[in-house]
C-alpha cells in the first residue's frame, strides 16, 4: 500500500463567474519530495497553489494537505508559504517581521539564524520596501522556512534572484527535502526543476496535461520522440521496431520510443507513420526538454 | 499556541508599526489638540461642549480613516494574504486590529483630555455612558473602515477614507450639531454614526441624559457594517 501523499488534489474545479481557472486538476505531492507545478502563464498554477494554501475556495473537488483541510490550523501550523506577489509589511524590518511571525507558530526556527541563512543581515534597519527585489524574495523565503514546516509551498521562489542566490536557494531546498520536508513549487525556471524536482506536474488551460518524473516527461537519453495525432494505436509500430524498444504516448499527440536510436529506427518510425497516413512532426533523437513540453502544453488546442 | 497569544502578538505588531508612523501621530495626537486649541481661540464659548466634538473627530480619525488606509495598503502589499496562510485566523487578525486601534484611541483620548484639562476642561462624566459610546462608536467606525479597505483598491481607500472623514466632520453632525440644523436636515444627519457618536459623547461628558436614539443608531450601523465586512472582505 502506497503512503498517503502530503498533498492530494482530486478533480479540482475553480470558477470565477464564467471563467474556469482550474478545470479538473488531479495531482499529488509525495512526502519528502519536491513536486514542481509547471505550465504557461494563466494555466491555473497559482490558483491551484492558493487553493492548497487555503486562500481560496474550490468550486468542486477535494483537496487534502497533510491529511486535513487546507487553511485549518491543523495545517497552517505545519506549512510554510512563499507567495508569488507580496507578502511583506512594507514598513517592517526583516528581523522584527520574523520575530512577530514566530509568535504565531507553536515551534519555529531562530529568526536571526534564518536571515543569516538566506543572506540577509539580521541587524539591518532597512525596511522591506527599501530592499531590492531579490532581498525581498529572500526575506519571504525566510518567513516560509520559519515554522520548520513539514510542507513548503513556494510560488515562483527564484524570481528576481541573482544566479548565486538562486543556487544557494536550490541547495537549501534540497537540504530541506532530504531532511523530510515535502515541497510544492511553481516556477518558470525549468533548469531549477531539472535540478531539484522529483515529480513534475504540467498544467495547461486549467487541467493536468502531463505528470511524472523529469525523465518520464522528457524521455530517457536513449529515446526518439515524435508528434502526431493523439491516440495512435502503437502496437503496429512496436512490432516494427527492435525487440528492446518500448513505445508510449507520453501526452496526447506526443510519442516516445525508448531504446537506442539509429537511422534504421528513424526510418521505421517514419515509414510506419506514412502507412498510417500520419505526418510525424518534431522527430527528435534523445531527450525532449521541459521547455518544449511546457511550450507544447501552452500551444495545444483546447 | 492559544488564540489569546496570537491576538496579543498581532495587536502588539500593529501598535509597533502604527506608533512608528509620523502621519499617524499627527492624526491622533497633534491634530485633535490643535483643533481644540483653534476652537478655543476662534469660538471661545464653553470648553465642555467643544471637547466631545474634538474627541469625536479624534475617534473617527483613528478608528476609521487611519485604520482603513492602513488596512488598504497592507492588503495591497499582500501582507494580509500571507498572514492568511499562517495560524493567525481572520478573527485573530480583526481582534488584534481592534485591540491596537482601541489602545491608540485610548492614548489619543488621554492626550486630548490632558490638554483640555490644562485649558480649563472640568467634565461632568457618566463613565458607563462614556464607555458605551467610545466602544460602540469606535467599533462602528472600525467596521466601516474594514468594510471599505476589504473591497476597494488601496488608492481608492485613501481617497474615500479622507473624503468621507471630512464630510462627516463638517456635515455629519460633529462640528455643527444635528440639533442646530433645520429639522428636516438635522433629522437625517442624526441618523449618521458621526452625529450619533458626537451626541452620545456630549451627553456622557456634560451630565446629560443617555441619548438612546444615538445608541441605537450606532448599534445598527455597527452591526450592518460588521456583517457586510465579514461577507465581502478579501485578503487581496
Amino acid at each position: 500500500m502506497s503512503p498517503i501523499p502530503a498533498l492530494m488534489i482530486e478533480d479540482l474545479v475553480v470558477r470565477y463567474g464564467d471563467v474556469v481557472a482550474v478545470n479538473g486538476v488531479t495531482m499529488t505531492a509525495s512526502t519528502s519530495q519536491v513536486t514542481a507545478l509547471l505550465g504557461p502563464n494563466g494555466a491555473g498554477k497559482t490558483t491551484t497553489v492558493e487553493i492548497a494554501c487555503g486562500l481560496r475556495s474550490a468550486t468542486s473537488g477535494t483537496v487534502r494537505l497533510l491529511g486535513a483541510e487546507p487553511g485549518t490550523r491543523a495545517v497552517t501550523e505545519r506549512v510554510g508559504v512563499m507567495l508569488q506577489h507580496g507578502g511583506l509589511y512594507p514598513t517592517a524590518r526583516p528581523l522584527e517581521w520574523l520575530k512577530y511571525l514566530a509568535r504565531l507558530y507553536p515551534t519555529h526556527a531562530d529568526p536571526s539564524e534564518l536571515l543569516d541563512l538566506v543572506g540577509i543581515d539580521p541587524s539591518t534597519h532597512t525596511t522591506t520596501r527599501r530592499l531590492s527585489g531579490g532581498e525581498q524574495q529572500r526575506v519571504k523565503l525566510a518567513a516560509a522556512l520559519l515554522p520548520n514546516p513539514e510542507f513548503l509551498i513556494l510560488d515562483e521562489p527564484t524570481a528576481g534572484l541573482d544566479p548565486l542566490a538562486r543556487r544557494n536557494l536550490l541547495e537549501a531546498l534540497a537540504q530541506r527535502r532530504d531532511a523530510g520536508t515535502s515541497i510544492l513549487l511553481t516556477t518558470h525556471q525549468l533548469s531549477d526543476v531539472e535540478a531539484l524536482a522529483d515529480h513534475v506536474v504540467v498544467i495547461a488551460r486549467g487541467h493536468v496535461v502531463a505528470q511524472g518524473t523529469v525523465a518520464d516527461l522528457t524521455g530517457a537519453d536513449d529515446a526518439m520522440s515524435f508528434s502526431g495525432p493523439p491516440r495512435l494505436e502503437l502496437t503496429g509500430l512496436a512490432a516494427t521496431l527492435p525487440g528492446d524498444f518500448r513505445v508510449e504516448e507520453v501526452r496526447p499527440g506526443n510519442y516516445v520510443a525508448h531504446g537506442p536510436p539509429s537511422p534504421q529506427v528513424m526510418a521505421a518510425i517514419t515509414t510506419w507513420c506514412a502507412e498510417q497516413g500520419v505526418m510525424a512532426t518534431d522527430l527528435a533523437v534523445g531527450r525532449r526538454t521541459l521547455e518544449q513540453i511546457v511550450i507544447d502544453a501552452g500551444s495545444e488546442p483546447s | 499556541m492559544s488564540g489569546v497569544t496570537r491576538v496579543r502578538a498581532h495587536a502588539g505588531w500593529e501598535l509597533r508599526l502604527l506608533l512608528r508612523n509620523g502621519e499617524q501621530i499627527l492624526l491622533m495626537f497633534v491634530i485633535p489638540i490643535a483643533l481644540l486649541f483653534a476652537l478655543r481661540i476662534m469660538q471661545g464659548g464653553v470648553i465642555n461642549e467643544q471637547v466631545p466634538t474634538v474627541l469625536s473627530v479624534s475617534l473617527i480619525a483613528t478608528c476609521f480613516t487611519s485604520l482603513a488606509i492602513g488596512t488598504g495598503f497592507e492588503r495591497r502589499a499582500g501582507a494580509l494574504k500571507f498572514l492568511a496562510t499562517t495560524p493567525l485566523s481572520r478573527v485573530d487578525l480583526l481582534l488584534g486590529k481592534a485591540l491596537a486601534t482601541g489602545a491608540l484611541a485610548a492614548l489619543s483620548f488621554a492626550a486630548l483630555a490632558s490638554a483640555a484639562a490644562i485649558m480649563g476642561w472640568r467634565p461632568d462624566v457618566d463613565l458607563l455612558s462614556l464607555g458605551a459610546f467610545v466602544f460602540l462608536g469606535g467599533g462602528t467606525f472600525a467596521a466601516l473602515a474594514v468594510l471599505l479597505a476589504g473591497v476597494l483598491r488601496a488608492e481608492a481607500v485613501l481617497a474615500l477614507a479622507n473624503g468621507i472623514f471630512v464630510l462627516l466632520i463638517v456635515f455629519g453632525g460633529v462640528v455643527f450639531a444635528s440639533a442646530d440644523m433645520p429639522p428636516a436636515i438635522g433629522g437625517v444627519v442624526s441618523l449618521l454614526p458621526s452625529a450619533a457618536l458626537c451626541d452620545g459623547l456630549t451627553a456622557a461628558l456634560t451630565g446629560g441624559p443617555l441619548p438612546v436614539g444615538a445608541l441605537l443608531v450606532l448599534v445598527v450601523w455597527g452591526a450592518a457594517s460588521a456583517l457586510l465586512a465579514r461577507r465581502t472582505f478579501a485578503w487581496d
